[in-house]
């Protein structure tokens, strides 16, 4: 009988070889698992280096103060050594007024910067209907930026009193009925052009009284004769309100209470703050005209059908500059003789119809995504059309597109920057020229070009992260 | 939206043309047509009006009139002293040319960095998912204005190039000098290629409107043929294949086919490149690109290639790990998986959204306006119009073209949407 030997404890185990852990073996699988992955680390870390080696040094002997762009390289000069090269920061620390603002005039930046602030807080109510919390947090942060900055503007008092007023309101309202709070933002676009464009104070609020019209003849005639001839009459009265009462209204009021800000052209509109306008207001409009486009082109109807393919089609077909020069160049031909309307205005109209062509089909592949049986389920429960639409349909095909909704908005943000060929001052090439035009920085480009660069990138990287959080936020299949 | 609702009882009343779903859809599409005449109706209206007002008339005879501008880009011969029409083709085919080489670079760079930013590589695939972020959140425009700077203020001037006694005898260098092979330079002024001449070439054929190079048209017409006898060759060793069930050997054959006539040819004809020299100021022979076409089609390229990268990684990774795990299964090699199973699929995901992206380039090749590349909208839509004056003619037809572009590549992709859609109940 063979004599053996059992162990009769066991050996606590080995740690892995050293291969097997840590650093080491992260290089491993991650780096140099195959030698295609060898030669592509290697490569890789080349390009890293000449990068960083070639870049460094520009970054490090940033120039802040200069007062022109040789002035700069003899401050790195005399800082690095001769030869050496280095960013000069100065030139954009000169002209910054004119990247965000354009020509506005600098006693005006509080309106821009207080129309800019309230736009968070009229969003707020959407994004975070009814909670209460979230709310008050929102506008908290509005009021503190708003101080803040207006401060450093150096507004007038008039602005701080504003800021505390509308706050301080609003933030009570939130504590209230927060509910409620989305009146402020209907009312935000017409308060936020009377900021942006100065004027009669009574402009706006006449005009939006015009949908104060609207409304009230819908609900008044709406028991009588029904629903969409009372919304027919209600548009009816409003067009009625705005072509023929509007401007005898307005000079009255205005005879009675002249109360008016210093009002500022469209030409003296430019920079970040340009962009930040016609991107904002098409956003928010395509995305309503988008979704009716779609609907449209879904619809059983042929005539409605074919008008919206006809339109997303065409829209689609051409380049948005061709449609920037039609608002340009064209709309004059089109519009009534001796009528002239701001070109800020027909630019946002035709950025917006162009933006609600591609979100039209965006939203086509949302609709398209859902299964029949959620349409014949709407149809079996008895709910109308726009019910239907609206409870069961459009929460879930618009669920389904943001990602995509979301990359037309940042198309959109980035054509902002086409204006600038029917002679708007974006921030890109309108400001950008200017500044490289100018004497004392003849001869700059990476500098400006970096700098509105990184700012699109922020703002459009920062709403594709927004929306894969959504994406993440409202999914619910697959748990 | 129909319901199924009884028969009225009592004959039609003028409300039901509202309440009663069988007839609301007819009232609405009525109202939306008699709206839609109307605008177009006021529009026309104010037209007239205002071509009268202005005293001018609607008409396309400007086309035929004498242009009286140069084109520095031109693919087929022009002068000032052709007619617009003629401008408006050398702008048309500008367009196509920067469309056509765009959408080439960009599939390749794309699909190389879609397929690197799935690599298991972390470094490669950061370094890709950079590049795609920073190209799709930053404006084509900033991209197109950039390179055109850095091409026409970093390089050299040509004058950097010269060599003189003085320099070889001190043993210096010049400032700057040709790339690859001393074939290409890059100056502030253009990128000289070299450009290819036949000494017993064909001559060009004059067919009044416009002269053939029958060079080109001949090794054109040899390359077609070769691959036409190509394909048959793979034809035929696909039915052996199918009858017998052994392919013969076909790679000798295609090789020979594809390239010995061509090659051919081009010896026949005295083929030699033409390779540009400095020469007092300048660089003499060869062809001159200019800066502006460069510049948007590194643009271009550079910013669709981040975005087709990105249609290819979506394409990939749509196509389940069990695909692949079922075709190892069946006993089939890694490569035949790819081309017979994987690529079909991701392929079928991956071509509708390529081909709106070539749209989208097509139409981006618009923003040349920005470093005055004379393309459709720089010669119709630009000094053809602020020239004659004639706004809505000018941007009526640009419209149309452009239009007419994209609505045959949409038609193009629609039949291979067609062809590839699955046919399963």
């Amino acid at each position: 009988m063979a004599q053996g030997f059992t162990r009769t404890e066991i050996l606590p185990a080995l740690p892995p070889p050293i291969t097997e852990r840590g650093a080491v073996k992260w290089m491993r699988e991650n780096l140099f698992s195959t030698p295609l992955n060898i030669v592509l680390t290697v490569l890789g870390a080349l390009f890293v280096y000449w990068i960083v080696a070639s870049s460094l040094p520009w970054w490090l002997n940033s120039v802040w103060n200069a007062e022109s762009l040789s002035q700069c390289r003899e401050i790195v000069q005399a800082k690095a050594g001769e030869g050496a090269t280095g960013a000069c920061w100065a030139s954009i620390r000169v002209w910054w007024g004119a990247f965000l603002f354009g020509f506005y005039p600098p006693a005006e930046w509080w309106r821009p910067i207080l129309a800019f602030g309230l736009l968070f807080a009229a969003l707020a109510p959407v994004l975070y209907a009814g909670q209460r919390g979230n709310l008050t947090l929102v506008l908290g942060v509005v009021a503190a930026f708003l101080l803040v900055t207006l401060y450093l503007s150096q507004a007038p008092t008039s602005a701080f009193v504003m800021v505390v007023v509308l706050v301080a309101g609003l933030i009570a309202l939130a504590q209230v009925l927060p509910g409620k709070l989305l009146w402020f933002t209907l009312v935000y676009p017409a308060l936020c052009f009377w900021l942006l464009w100065g004027g009669s104070i009574w402009s706006p609020i006449v005009a939006m009284a015009g949908f104060a019209v609207l409304y009230a003849v819908f609900r008044l005639t709406s028991p009588l004769i029904g629903l969409a001839p009372a919304a027919g009459a209600g548009i009816v009265a409003a067009a009625l309100w705005w072509l023929y009462l509007d401007v005898p209204l307005l000079s009255a009021l205005h005879s009675m209470l002249p109360l008016e800000i210093r009002s500022i052209n469209s030409d003296q509109f430019g920079g970040f703050l340009l962009a930040t306008v016609i991107g904002v207001t098409g956003i928010s409009f395509s995305l309503p005209i988008g979704i009716l486009l779609a609907l449209g082109r879904q619809s059983d109807m042929l005539i409605v059908k074919t008008l919206s393919v006809g339109f997303i089609e065409f829209v689609r077909g051409v380049p948005l500059i061709t449609l920037l020069f039609t608002a340009s160049l064209l709309l004059q031909y089109f519009l009534p003789p001796g009528t002239n309307f701001d070109i800020i205005l027909r630019v946002i109209i035709l950025v917006t119809f162009f933006a609600a062509a591609y979100l039209a089909e965006v939203i086509r592949g949302g609709l398209a995504a859902l299964p029949r049986g959620q349409y014949e389920a709407a149809d079996a429960l008895g709910l109308d059309y726009w019910r239907a639409q609206r409870l069961i349909i459009l929460p879930q095909a618009l669920k389904v597109s943001i990602p995509a909704i979301v990359s037309t908005f940042i198309g959109l943000f980035k054509d902002t920057t086409l204006v600038s060929f029917v002679g708007l001052m974006d921030p890109l090439r309108g400001v950008t020229t200017i500044l490289r035009a100018d004497i004392n920085w003849k001869g700059i480009y990476w500098e400006p070009y970096i700098f509105v660069g990184a700012i699109f990138f922020l703002i459009c990287f920062g709403m594709s992260r927004y929306s894969m959080y959504l994406e993440r936020k409202l999914k619910t299949d697959h748990r | 939206m129909t319901m199924a609702t009884d028969a009225p009882k009592d004959g039609f009343r003028l409300s039901m043309l509202v309440y009663d779903t069988r007839y609301r859809s007819y009232t609405i599409q009525i109202v939306v047509l008699v709206l839609f005449a109307l605008a177009v109706a006021w529009l026309l209206n104010n037209t007239v009006q205002n071509l009268a007002a202005r005293g001018k008339e609607f008409n396309f005879g400007f086309l035929w009139q004498r242009a009286g501008y140069d084109i520095g880009q031109q693919l087929i011969p022009y002068n000032n002293d052709d007619n617009h029409f003629r401008a408006l083709l050398i702008g048309l085919l500008n367009t196509i040319v920067v469309a056509i080489f765009g959408c080439i670079f960009a599939t390749i760079l794309g699909v190389i960095i879609g397929v690197l930013r799935l690599s298991k590589n972390w470094l490669v695939s950061r370094l890709m998912t950079i590049y795609v972020e920073m190209f799709r959140n930053v404006p084509l425009l900033l991209w197109i204005l950039l390179s055109y700077v850095i091409l026409s203020e970093v390089t050299p001037q040509p004058r950097d190039f010269r060599v003189t006694d003085e320099m070889v005898a001190a043993g210096e260098e010049p400032a700057a000098s040709m790339m690859l092979f001393d074939t290409v330079a890059v100056t502030n002024r253009g990128t000289n290629i070299p450009s290819a001449l036949f000494e017993r070439g064909l001559g060009k054929l004059d067919l009044g409107f416009v002269s053939l190079n029958l060079d080109f048209w001949a090794i054109l017409a040899v390359l077609a043929a070769s691959v036409f006898i190509n394909l048959r060759i793979i034809r035929s060793a696909r039915a052996t294949q199918e009858a017998t069930g052994v392919r013969p050997v076909t790679w000798w054959k295609s090789i020979l086919v594809l390239f010995v006539p061509v090659i051919a040819l081009i010896v026949a004809m005295g083929f030699h490149l033409d390779i540009p020299t400095l020469q007092g100021f300048n660089f003499q022979g060869g062809i001159l690109v200019a800066h502006s076409f460069t510049a948007l089609l590194i643009a271009l390229t550079l910013y669709t290639a981040a975005f087709i990268a990105e249609i290819v990684r979506a394409g990939i990774q749509a196509i389940s790990r069990g695909q692949s795990e079922a075709a190892f299964a069946l006993g089939l090699r890694p490569n035949r998986t790819m081309n017979l199973i994987i690529l079909p699929q991701a392929l079928r995901v991956i071509i509708p959204p390529l081909i709106s992206q070539y749209l989208n380039l097509t139409k981006n090749t618009s923003l040349g306006i920005a470093v005055s590349y004379l393309d459709l909208r720089g010669t119709l839509g630009g000094i053809t119009l602020n020239q004659t004056g004639r706004e809505l003619e000018c941007m009526l037809l640009m419209m149309l073209i452009y239009l007419s572009i994209s609505l045959m590549i949409s038609a193009v992709m629609n039949m291979y949407n067609n062809s590839v859609q699955l046919k399963a109940r």
